[in-house]
């Protein structure tokens, strides 16, 4: 049968297909369905959060942060409750990381402040003594591109069916609705931060990327 | 042999090889420069948001396995296609024109590819970092592969397909589908007409998102790093060696079992995560038979060499392909130990993972690729190969850079996992997570100078290359076997 199909490149192909696909249809298809429910509670992010959530992925922070916290007690004393499935229900993308260069964040909102993460991502070193991680000098002067963020929160409305705008959920509305809560949201936000410049950009009306990162790291809870 | 006159055309090979080389300099330089980054945080700042390890990690390991690699695989591929189906490219000028478009629309690609990423323009999959406008760019790519490739089968002489086709044929298909179903995203502009118009939503969310990504990003490694990568042993050895293949049963069971095996191991990277346990189970079991299908095939090569292990001795070349070999073995018993539960308890998100995928990529991968285009380079350009000597001292300098970086990050990986759930008296944590970063600090360096030594072997290879196009030692016509050297 092997000699056979080595004459025949077709069905050695179509042999080939079928004996690796089949994996991926046992494995992945039965448990799509359950797995992205919500648990009760999970709300889609803001329009902030998400503009900042692009910030996130935007400077890869999933290279070295794991937003996963596994079920073993030196991870839930170290990083809280472990992870559930629905908790990720409107990430999209999942942002669980591979490595641990630095600590995990999937509850960092509980333990970290804005003023902390703002002195962190300006200069790591000054809140954390001898830590590796960069500083990012850059997300204080850039401004976070609210209307991509925005153009993916409606996507995945209309798309998906995630339930924004409905009651009991994040309010999305229009793009002039949302831009105004978002601003909004940084003011209260840059009220809690030192640096000029950024309370400037906010008065302004602008949104600098820290500002929508530290609002998404809040989030994580 | 009946086709002895075929005169194969090496011109898309050859530019495969000159790709592979400045790919394999560029992303390993910039792997040891974040390597360094680690263990001398400063170096961060030199280059601004653009310097940062987060920005360069994604395009260290996209260029390097989508870079080096896959040129150096095409380069094989355009070479060992010829001759195992017995036909020329110069016999069709379309099958010939696919594989130059599919060249240079690579190049294309390859260049947005940086060029984006470091912009910061990222889906953050890892290994599936290209927006959509690059993922369709993607396709159009493998599709000109496919089609090349399937044209020279289409015009062979030689009816029965060799091995190595095989696994080339498993190639094209296994990333075609992984690729595919991973990348399916919703573009937000087309759907909003606001924001960036290459922006774009992933279709799954979730632990539905990881599962899909686990499932490419493992078999990633499968269909790029393994079975292309074994497809090119499977030619260069035997043919360098003079050697015929031990044996043709254990090449077909390595074949199938390794098709049917590995899709399945994908769901080790999620072991403790929220998938469902049955799932995290049957990627562990399934990575441990694992073993098998990459044993026979690294065996059936070592075997290859019975009786003649004289050449190892004799030829830097051999050298390369056997230890390549045996950096097979090694990464695949360390993937199923690191698979299993507990050991996946205390190794996972640790540095003993990047040790382990290096000790692969480094070893079998990059190894196998040097030797590919050492060994194809008397061909491509009828001159002996400029130097053994050089090619010697690159081999230990390598062997060397491998052996610091493995071991500084096993033992790296252990201590931060140790660490991490080490409890005092009282059972309190007894080490905050800082502790167990600087810890690491001469691991990370060790790594670093594993990685230069590594990419410094690389400019010998570019250069004993570069010395062989322009050598005057011309060769009558094309070595059958052992590839001539000089001193």
């Amino acid at each position: 049968m092997f000699h056979w199909l080595e004459q025949r490149p077709f069905f050695f192909s179509v042999g080939v297909f079928l004996v690796i696909a089949f994996a991926g249809l046992i494995e992945i298809v039965p448990d799509f369905a359950q797995a992205s429910r919500p648990v009760a509670g999970t709300q889609p992010y803001t329009l902030l959060q998400l503009a900042g959530r692009h910030v996130y992925i935007k400077d890869s922070c999933n290279a070295c942060h794991s937003q996963l916290i596994r079920p073993f007690k030196s991870e839930t004393d170290r990083y809280g409750p472990y992870s559930l499935s629905g908790e990720y229900a409107y990430d999209r993308p999942f942002l669980w990381g591979s490595k641990r260069t630095g600590p995990d964040l999937h509850r960092v909102g509980e333990y970290r402040t804005t003023d902390w993460h703002e002195n962190h991502m300006w200069e790591p070193t000054s809140v954390v003594p001898g830590s590796i991680m960069p500083a990012y000098k850059h997300m204080f002067t850039q401004n976070a591109d609210l209307e991509t963020a925005y153009a993916e929160a409606l996507t995945v409305k209309k798309v998906f069916n995630v339930p924004y705008d409905q009651p009991g959920f994040t309010k999305l509305g229009s793009w002039e609705e949302a831009k105004k809560q978002a601003l909004e949201d940084a003011k209260k936000i840059a009220a809690d931060m030192k640096n000029k410049d950024v309370k400037e950009a906010v008065e302004r009306g602008e949104i600098p990327e820290i500002v929508a990162l530290i609002a998404y790291l809040n989030s994580l809870r | 042999m009946q086709n002895a006159g075929l005169e194969y055309d090496y011109t898309v090979s050859k530019w495969f090889a000159y790709l592979a080389i400045i790919f394999g300099i560029v992303g390993m330089s910039i792997g040891t420069y974040i390597a360094f980054e680690l263990a001398f945080p400063g170096m961060n700042e030199w280059f601004g948001q653009y310097g940062t390890f987060s920005r360069l990690r994604p395009i260290h390991t996209n260029v390097v396995a989508f870079g080096f690699t896959l040129s150096g695989i095409w380069a094989a591929m355009y070479y060992i296609a010829q001759r195992t189906l017995k036909v020329s490219l110069k016999e069709n000028s379309f099958v010939h024109g696919l594989a130059k478009a599919h060249f240079w629309l690579y190049l294309l690609l390859a260049a947005l590819m940086v060029t984006t990423e470091l912009m910061g323009i990222t889906t953050s999959k890892e290994y599936a970092e290209m927006e959509w406008p690059l993922d369709v760019l993607t396709v159009v790519v493998w599709v000109l592969f496919g089609m090349a490739m399937f044209g020279m089968i289409g015009m062979r002489r030689e009816k029965t397909l060799y091995i190595s086709m095989w696994y080339f044929i498993a190639f094209f298909l296994g990333v075609a589908m992984l690729y595919l179903f991973n990348n399916m995203e919703v573009p937000t502009y087309f759907v909003t007409g606001m924001g960036k118009w290459y922006h774009s939503v992933s279709m799954y969310s979730g632990t539905n998102d990881a599962l899909v990504q686990w499932w490419y990003g493992h078999n990633a490694v499968a269909f790029v790093f393994t079975v292309p990568i074994v497809a090119m042993i499977y030619y260069y050895l035997p043919k360098e060696s003079g050697q015929p293949v031990f044996s043709y049963k254990l090449s077909l069971l390595s074949f199938w079992g390794l098709m049917f095996v590995y899709l399945w191991a994908g769901g080790h990277h999620l072991i403790y995560s929220t998938v469902p346990d049955w799932m995290q189970t049957m990627g562990s079991v399934f990575s441990v038979i694992l073993i098998l299908p990459s044993w026979g095939s690294a065996i059936n090569m070592l075997l290859t060499m019975k009786g003649e292990w004289n050449q190892l001795k004799e030829s830097p070349l051999i050298k390369f392909m056997v230890l390549a070999s045996t950096f097979y073995m090694l990464s695949t018993l360390e993937g199923p130990i690191q698979a299993i539960k507990s050991v996946n308890a205390l190794a996972h998100f640790t540095d003993w993972i990047p040790g382990h995928v290096h000790d692969g990529t480094l070893g079998w991968v990059g190894f196998m690729v040097i030797a590919a285009i050492l060994h194809m380079a008397p061909r491509y350009f009828k001159r002996e190969i400029y130097s053994r000597k050089l090619m010697e001292m690159q081999f230990w300098l390598q062997t060397t850079g491998i052996v610091l970086y493995f071991s500084s990050m096993w033992i790296a990986g252990i201590t931060q996992g140790m660490m991490w759930r080490a409890v005092d008296q009282y059972g309190n944590l007894a080490y905050s997570f800082i502790d167990t970063v600087t810890v690491l600090h001469p691991y990370y360096t060790i790594r670093a100078i594993g990685g230069l030594l590594y990419v410094t072997g690389l400019f010998m290879w570019a250069y004993n290359f570069y010395k062989t196009m322009q050598s005057d030692k011309v060769l009558e016509k094309e070595p059958a076997f052992a590839s001539p050297m000089g001193a």
